[in-house]
């Protein structure tokens, strides 16, 4: 996972609330096998008209926000569906970091697993940005190791984060070596608890390892 | 020991490792996968050299894409059997069981866990589905994940956790006719938001709850997701345990008493104490009818369309504006005026043999209504379907008008060919009403599953109360 430490770009404004995840991605683009290129398809409903025309209504499609990077949005972003192929394509289409006053618990855990910083600010905070984002080419600057947004014009916005998670995004973290690093505790536990289960009635399932386990 | 909530009582039973100022490390008893988000994972595993750490923990069946057709035809879409073959390739490459869709056991996964006992009271059971939730209807901690942490779990069998706050929902007094427990979720998801949750696991408790059935239970834990809770739980009681006897993973004899004593210590101590807590009556809720485009916008099945203009908060009202404009509705119609083209009976949500029951003693003998384009009655699993065909409920649906189908997912995600049309407007017993869930441009309605089957024969939204012998409870 690429790091997020500090990251300045264009502010691409999203103002809608309650942007759930079947939005982002809907259904006909969950069956590709790959993490790759979804950036294509993201907000699709609502970005293309039929034949994959750009919708000019949408407003990420204006070319004042081309190149965006910063996602302006409203409260419980995410919202919905656990489809981590939503992270991915907000990924793939440029965006590094995202300012909302809330996040959908699902979405907000998959974004730290895909270098995505999800920014929590208050209501009035994202009023102001959206209002800045009205002038063509506003940029903004996430700090994730000062906790910090800033534009050019002294726009200074502090946020909280958890320090685990800041200090995983920091460092890129491969979350699942950092679990490995506690592999004895996990053998501990399993020591005193795994209980393997039992097929007492056998069903017609498909397992190829352990035919053991079946026991009438 | 001071007094426990059920939910503190699993996270500390599966508490590998903490330390101050980190997620906690928990174990994982259960993972259920399926085709739609788990080849990633397995293909991260496989990137990074690792292998399953618990095959025999995991679980996969397909029902995300599957037909509800003719299984044995050729699978067309050429996407989804990519799918279907990298889960198949996937369980048998690392020795994962695979319920796939020729297995008698197939079904949505959501309802199959729970049916051959693989859900147990005090579990922590994780799936690549929001609607894990689910299967917090036995007493177990239960909730949907992404991708990357399939993979955590793969490789680990744990997975990093902040502990949520807790919420206790009472819903005091009895049930009354023709209300449900879809009803009541909707309710109390009208009443907290669809972000109410945000934070929380939700333990469902009170009179009302408690005289629920598991299928009850479930469809109430599966929707919690749509409040934004985590997960949902009842604490396991005697209707546990005698939904739970005699399933195939479930101990027998000696061994199943053992059991049941274990499970009854789980359920919440009394005075333990909730962050958070909320109180209905049961005497005061009626089935429940969304309008709008998120599950939190619904009302009564006698109100009508709210006027935007009548919510306070000014971000309500653009939504509910917005909402109306996709929906096609106006602000101020009944709810019984609004008529609907299709029906779906089907999902994680209603499709135990308990909704079919319900929805096929409301159209016993009827016909649905002449301008209905489509009425679709899905089993949440091939045991739901058997079971339903053995007691005659398909020969009720089919004399009625509706099509018979075999069990997944179907329309409530439309990654099949089951899909609302755009413009169409649906009564589904599903779960979201986002737009463009059921299909680009489709209107969906979220009901019970006999609020559905009435729509299905008037061809609009009824009140099921009016209705005699129509509670499946009666």
């Amino acid at each position: 996972m690429e790091p997020f430490i500090k990251h300045t770009g264009l502010a691409g404004p999203l103002d809608r609330v309650n942007v759930d995840t079947d939005q982002m991605v809907p259904k006909q683009f969950l069956k590709f096998l790959t993490r790759e290129g979804y950036g294509r398809v993201l907000f699709y409903d609502w970005r293309y008209l039929p034949g994959e025309n750009p919708n000019p209504e949408f407003v990420l499609n204006q070319p004042r926000y081309k190149g965006a990077s910063v996602l302006l949005a409203r409260a419980n972003f995410g919202c919905g569906s656990s489809r981590e192929h939503a992270p991915w394509a907000i990924l793939d289409y440029g965006f590094r970091a995202i300012l909302a006053p809330s996040y959908a618990d699902i979405f907000y855990n998959n974004c730290f697993k895909n270098g995505i910083l999800p920014v929590t600010l208050s209501n009035e905070q994202m009023d102001e940005l959206f209002k800045r984002a009205e002038k063509e080419g506003y940029r903004l600057t996430v700090d994730l190791q000062q906790q910090v947004v800033t534009d050019d014009s002294g726009l200074r916005y502090s946020f909280e984060i958890d320090p685990f998670r800041r200090d995983c995004l920091l460092r890129g973290l491969d979350d699942i070596g950092l679990t490995l690093v506690h592999d004895q505790h996990i053998s501990n536990f399993e020591r005193k608890n795994l209980k393997q289960p039992v097929m007492y009635d056998p069903v017609d399932v498909k397992f190829h390892k352990q035919p053991h386990l079946q026991r009438n | 020991m001071a007094a426990r909530t059920l939910y503190e009582k699993i996270w500390e039973a599966h508490t590998v490792r903490e330390e101050p100022g980190q997620p906690t490390l928990i174990y994982i008893d259960r993972h259920l996968i399926h085709e739609g988000t788990s080849p990633q994972a397995f293909a991260g595993l496989k990137a990074a050299g690792r292998k399953v750490r618990q095959p025999q923990l995991t679980f996969a069946v397909m029902d995300h894409s599957v037909s509800t057709k003719n299984r044995l035809l050729p699978v067309l879409d050429a996407d989804a059997l990519g799918q279907f073959e990298a889960l198949a390739r996937n369980c048998e490459e690392h020795g994962v069981h695979l319920f796939d869709m020729h297995s008698k056991n197939q079904g949505i996964v959501h309802i199959i866990g729970p049916e051959l006992g693989i859900t147990q009271p005090g579990q922590t059971i994780v799936c690549g589905d929001s609607h894990t939730s689910t299967h917090g209807a036995f007493g177990a901690l239960a909730f949907g994940i992404g991708t990357s942490e399939i993979e955590h779990v793969l490789a680990t069998q744990c997975l990093t956790q902040f502990k949520s706050k807790t919420m206790k929902i009472e819903i005091n007094g009895k049930r009354p006719r023709g209300v449900t427990a879809k009803d009541f979720i909707l309710a109390v998801i009208g009443k907290i938001g669809i972000a109410g949750g945000t934070g929380y696991v939700f333990e469902y408790t009170g009179e009302a709850v408690r005289g629920l059935s598991m299928e009850g239970r479930m469809t109430m834990c599966n929707m919690t997701i749509e409040g934004g809770a985590r997960a949902g739980m009842v604490s396991p009681d005697e209707t546990t345990f005698a939904y739970l006897e005699g399933r195939p993973f479930v101990p027998r004899g000696g061994d199943f008493q053992v059991a049941v004593d274990h499970w009854r210590s789980l359920a919440t101590d009394p005075g333990a104490r909730f962050d958070d807590s909320l109180t209905l009556n049961a005497n005061e809720l009626a089935p429940m009818v969304t309008w709008g485009t998120n599950p939190g916008m619904v009302t009564q099945v006698t109100d009508r369309v709210p006027d935007p203009s009548s919510f306070n908060d000014p971000v309500d009202r653009e939504a509910a504006s917005r909402a109306l404009v996709y929906m096609g509705l106006k602000a101020g119609t009944p709810i019984e005026d609004i008529s609907v083209d299709r029906v779906f009976i089907g999902s994680c949500t209603n499709s135990r043999i308990e909704d079919l029951r319900a929805a096929a003693k409301v159209v016993a003998g009827k016909h649905v209504s002449k301008d209905l384009k489509q009425a679709l009655v899905v089993p949440g699993s091939r045991r739901v379907k058997v079971e339903a065909e053995t007691e005659g409920l398909d020969k009720i649906f089919r004399d009625a008008g509706f099509e018979w189908r075999d069990a997944g997912c179907s329309m409530c995600i439309g990654m099949n060919d089951d899909v609302l049309p755009s413009g169409e407007r649906s009564a589904s017993t599903s779960n979201r009403n986002f737009e463009g869930r059921q299909g680009k441009g489709g209107r969906t309605h979220l009901v019970s599953p006999m609020m559905a089957a009435a729509a299905a024969i008037e061809g609009h939204f009824v009140d099921i109360r009016d209705w005699k012998n129509a509670d499946g409870a009666e």
